[in-house]
């Protein structure tokens, strides 16, 4: 078959853990664009959802970190944060090893990846699945881009990664869909949580809208340096949103949602790939 | 002895149920494997999540390390803070603080609801 849906999403652990803190009004027209997004994509009609994530040192260390990286089990636990913290009751999460090791296969053929038989799920993946697949009734494939620690892979090879990703989807019978989470500006778990770069998010996601390659791989714009300096670590994470750019190959997007909540840490973001563009 | 040795201890912490009951029990002796300082054993015994932000430990273990505690959200930004205006800016790292000391950057919305305060 083939990628059937595409989209990206916050996944900062405050919009779960801290839901009683935010202003009600925005925080529950936040979590209405979530929700839709989890309806659209189970109208797609998956058989595997693929969450690329920028994990949290919840599974890989500086000792041995991969670039990317593609979980292959038939179940995950998570959430590895104290649920009670992340406000998501801890669980086994469905995977599908069989599609997992296919994918993964596939991949392979166009970037260098590892591959990981244990993964413990923490909120950047599980707080979209919240919204996404509350019942936890499709199989998840858990990719990971190292954001954290430095250095780190650069974006044109995010971007060849999503490409490797697309034509694993294409070169398999089943119905896959491709999820990025994390990011856009942010400085999270520091003194600094809290302060966003709205201007800046929105310039990077109308970049994602158009799915411009060039203007989404802009080193002037996107260096390390320059994504330290104006969106803070946690801006790193754009590289789980434009893998996904890559994967949708050309398809225009849609931003549902793109407001800073700043208790969240982030301006909270919904945003889908419209497959049928081209 | 480096940073890379006390987020490795976080690290494992944070993941390893078992490592975090020792750590309930005897603070010291799960330290003992790792080559630490004087300076990093006591802040990671205290624990003193300052001195840990200050030395440059990363963000997203060090705000498990904190939960691990029960140390509530606002609570813990405001130990980094104190952190940094007790020993001074962060170290190394990525996880530098931006913001003034006395800045307020992410507010909590007073409502009904509550529970926010």
């Amino acid at each position: 078959m083939s990628l059937v849906f595409a989209g990206v999403c916050s996944h900062a652990p405050g919009i779960t853990g801290r839901a009683h803190m935010a202003d009600p009004d925005v925080r529950d027209r936040f979590y209405d664009a979530f929700r839709q997004m989890g309806d659209d994509l189970r109208a797609a009609k998956p058989d595997a959802v693929v969450i690329i994530a920028a994990e949290h040192f919840a599974n890989f260390f500086m000792n041995n970190m991969p670039s990317f990286a593609i979980g292959m089990a038939d179940s995950y636990e998570g959430p590895i944060e104290d649920p009670g913290w992340l406000g998501i009751e801890r669980r086994q999460v469905p995977g599908n090893r069989d599609i997992s090791q296919r994918f993964i296969t596939e991949v392979m053929k166009g970037s260098d990846i590892a591959y990981a038989e244990e993964w413990k799920f923490d909120h950047g993946i599980m707080v979209p699945l919240n919204f996404l697949t509350p019942d936890y009734d499709i199989p998840v494939i858990p990719v990971n881009i190292n954001c954290q620690g430095p250095p780190l892979a650069p974006l044109e090879r995010a971007w060849a990664f999503g490409e490797s990703m697309r034509q694993a989807c294409e070169a398999m019978p089943e119905r896959i869909a491709i999820i990025g989470t994390g990011g856009i500006s942010h400085w999270p778990a520091t003194p600094d949580s809290g302060k966003i770069n709205e201007e800046w998010d929105l310039d990077f996601m109308d970049r994602w809208c158009r799915n411009d390659k060039a203007a989404l791989l802009d080193d002037d714009a996107y260096n390390d340096l320059k994504v330290y300096a104006d969106a803070g670590q946690g801006g790193f994470e754009i590289r789980t949103y434009l893998t996904v750019s890559a994967a949708a190959r050309g398809a225009k997007g849609v931003v549902h949602f793109c407001e800073p909540i700043p208790i969240f840490a982030v301006s909270c973001t919904v945003a889908t790939y419209d497959l049928a563009t081209v | 002895m480096t940073l890379y040795a006390v987020q490795k201890f976080l690290y494992e912490l944070n993941r390893t149920r078992a490592l975090q009951t020792a750590y309930e029990e005897d603070r010291h002796a799960v330290l003992e494997p790792f080559d630490l300082t004087d300076e990093e054993t006591s802040a990671l015994v205290e624990p003193d999540i300052g001195k840990l932000f200050h030395l440059g430990v990363n963000g997203q273990i060090l705000m498990h390390f904190a939960a691990f505690h029960q140390i509530e959200w606002q609570d813990y930004l405001q130990r980094m803070r104190d952190g940094i205006a007790d020993y001074g800016p962060v170290r190394e790292g990525v996880y530098a603080m931006t913001t003034g000391l006395d800045d307020v950057v992410a507010p909590v919305h007073q409502s009904s609801e509550g529970s926010a305060s």
